[in-house]
């Protein structure tokens, strides 16, 4: 089932609460009020503020050291300069690093959405007993402190052989991310509307069958806003990648920036250019998987 | 559903309650029998009762760490989910309806920016824009003829901790506008034209429909934030770690010194054991009153 039957899924049951047709499109259909306006000015303030930052990073990744003593991090670039760029390109191996980070994000995000999934499925529709204190054990992982568990992870790691891999850190952030996940599907899962599992039920389909063809397709922006906040975060992650990957081979991209940090060839231009290129990546991402962020986390939870 | 049919969804537990045990519990578990040890991390741990507990009782760091929680609870959660709650309606009620879609989804991605903005490199920005000599806040300041008002800010204890706040809240709005504006899309539009129609301003709108609409988010937002907030370590490792003197120190930067500067793990461990009681706490009392919500609405 592909995503656009789903909605119009979605869209056939919300139809049934509310039979009324969708208004008229309402843009310009009255003049906009001073205060309107002011709104407008306010929300894109906010907006130059929040992303002011980045833009500094691109400026200051592109100036010379001297460009910067200069003029300081707040003038415009007097020229294009890569070789801060290329020195820390190099420096950390740069295209290893961002493969580390996206097979061990991209395995976080499918692996706790199937976790979180499964979860959910017994906590919000099965309604299992006692699953509110199994929600509070699953809300335990994203609680605990995360520097309460290298200890004990880190023997354990190394004593069935994971440590130094990138399984230790995948499987860690499953559990974690996953746990979040649990707690947020779980809600939703529990304002599935009843009629729906229902109706597949007396259809004859079995429970994994309402799960795999009901449930999860219906659901489907839920999982995808999921998805990629695992992604972003596992991405971001700094402690546990630090802790478990000693090896450069194995390491992440903001392992590699801050080992980096410490040593010398990094002046001015090459931390930003480190910032730079660290940030690009989950960018891009985050650019290009934006729009499922608009169809919404509850997307799916019909009241 | 009846309550014989539920059995077997236990199976679709499992594997998430196997991993959960073996990656959560059980070093949880040992991280609270190391509180109850003397350890430094090479010889193998001492019993020794309750001796940390009772020197954590009488720690100055430790209840300023804890004060220090309060300030990041307000930065993290009071003031981004309050903004967060006005921009994104905001965006959703003013910008999306009445000028252009587009703009709307373009602010929506720039306010998630700092999100996604990984913290160490954060740190860099924040240092540029908050350093003594010429950063760009005291250069604006000089700008204004304030020049008296240029201060060290992440240098001194005084302003230390406000700094981390203030960025703090520039980091955390994206989460709860993405969050409320996705969530905005589940109401009704009809319920906005037949509230305008009935001559309700823009903010008896947003009491009467968007809050009571979004509730189930604003406990998740909530939450996540507070529990986060009790727990931040990132950016006071990043900006400041912990000083001047102990004035940005929280528990879990300062169970952190503990564990792997000090390396005394065994009062690092308690440290933490008590952080963990502390943000369970919270995350059970949420918990309850958003299961008691649910049980009212269904009834």
């Amino acid at each position: 089932m592909t995503v656009g039957q789903s909605e119009n899924e979605h869209q056939q049951l919300v139809d049934e609460e509310h039979p009324a047709p969708a208004p008229p499109r309402r843009n310009g259909r009255r003049r906009r009020t001073g205060l309107e306006w002011l709104a407008l000015a306010v929300t894109l303030v906010v907006g130059v503020i929040m992303g002011a930052p980045l833009l500094l990073v691109l400026l200051n990744a592109v100036k010379s050291p001297e460009d910067f003593s200069a003029h300081g991090p707040l003038g415009l670039p007097t020229g294009i300069y890569l070789d801060g760029i290329k020195t820390f390109w190099e420096a950390v191996d740069f295209p290893r690093k961002v493969w580390n980070s996206v097979l061990i994000s991209g395995l976080v995000a499918v692996f706790g959405v199937l976790i979180s999934v499964l979860n959910a499925y017994a906590l919000g529709i099965g309604r299992v007993r006692g699953r509110m204190w199994v929600l509070v054990a699953f809300l335990l992982a994203t609680i605990v402190p995360q520097e309460a568990l290298l200890y004990p992870l880190y023997i354990m790691f190394k004593n069935i052989g994971l440590y130094d891999t990138i399984w230790s850190v995948v499987i860690v952030f499953v559990v974690i991310h996953g746990a979040f996940g649990t707690y947020l599907l779980a809600s939703v899962f529990g304002a599935f509307p009843r009629e729906l599992l229902e109706a597949a039920a007396l259809d004859g389909a079995n429970r994994r069958q309402i799960l795999w063809r009901v449930v999860v397709p219906v659901c489907r922006p839920t999982l995808a806003v999921l998805a990629v906040f695992f992604f972003i975060w596992t991405w971001n992650e700094f402690l546990i990648p630090l802790s478990f990957l000693v090896s450069a081979d194995n390491q992440t991209v903001q392992v590699g920036i801050a080992t980096l940090q410490g040593e010398r060839i990094m002046n001015v231009t090459t931390i930003s250019a480190s910032a730079l290129l660290g940030v690009l990546p989950t960018l891009i991402f985050f650019l290009v998987f934006q729009r499922t962020l608009t169809r919404g986390l509850t997307a799916g939870a019909i009241k | 559903m009846r309550s014989e049919s539920r059995k077997g969804y236990w199976l679709y537990l499992i594997p998430g309650a196997l991993l959960l045990t073996v990656i959560i519990i059980v070093p949880l578990a040992w991280n609270v029998y190391l509180s109850f040890t003397r350890y430094r991390g090479i010889k193998p741990p001492t019993w020794i009762g309750l001796d940390n507990w009772k020197e954590l009782f009488q720690d100055a760091d430790f209840w300023a760490s804890f004060q220090h929680s309060i300030a990041m609870v307000v930065a993290m959660v009071i003031l981004p989910t309050a903004i967060g709650l006005f921009l994104a309606s905001l965006l959703f009620d003013l910008v999306g309806r009445r000028f252009n879609g587009k703009i709307m989804g373009l602010l929506r991605a720039v306010y998630y920016l700092p999100q996604i903005l990984p913290i160490a490199i954060a740190a860099i920005v924040v240092g540029w824009i908050l350093r003594p000599e010429d950063g760009a806040l005291n250069d604006l300041l000089k700008a204004f003829g304030l020049g008296g008002l240029q201060h060290n800010w992440l240098g001194s204890p005084d302003t230390a901790l406000l700094s981390i706040a203030a960025v703090l809240v520039w980091i955390q709005i994206g989460y709860p506008v993405v969050v409320f504006m996705s969530a905005l899309q589940r109401i009704d539009p009809q319920l906005y034209e037949a509230a305008e129609l009935d001559g309700a301003n823009w903010f008896q709108r947003f009491r009467a429909i968007t809050l009571a609409g979004i509730r189930p988010e604003i406990f998740v937002v909530v939450l996540t934030c507070t529990v986060a907030a009790l727990k931040v370590f990132g950016p006071v490792y990043a900006l400041t770690r912990g000083g001047p003197g102990s004035s940005t120190i929280v528990p879990s930067y300062y169970s952190y010194t503990e564990f792997f500067t000090a390396q005394r793990v065994g009062y690092g461990a308690t440290i933490a054991t008590a952080l963990t009681v502390v943000v369970l706490a919270v995350a059970i009392f949420f918990v309850r009153a958003q299961f008691r919500l649910a049980d009212q609405e269904e009834q």
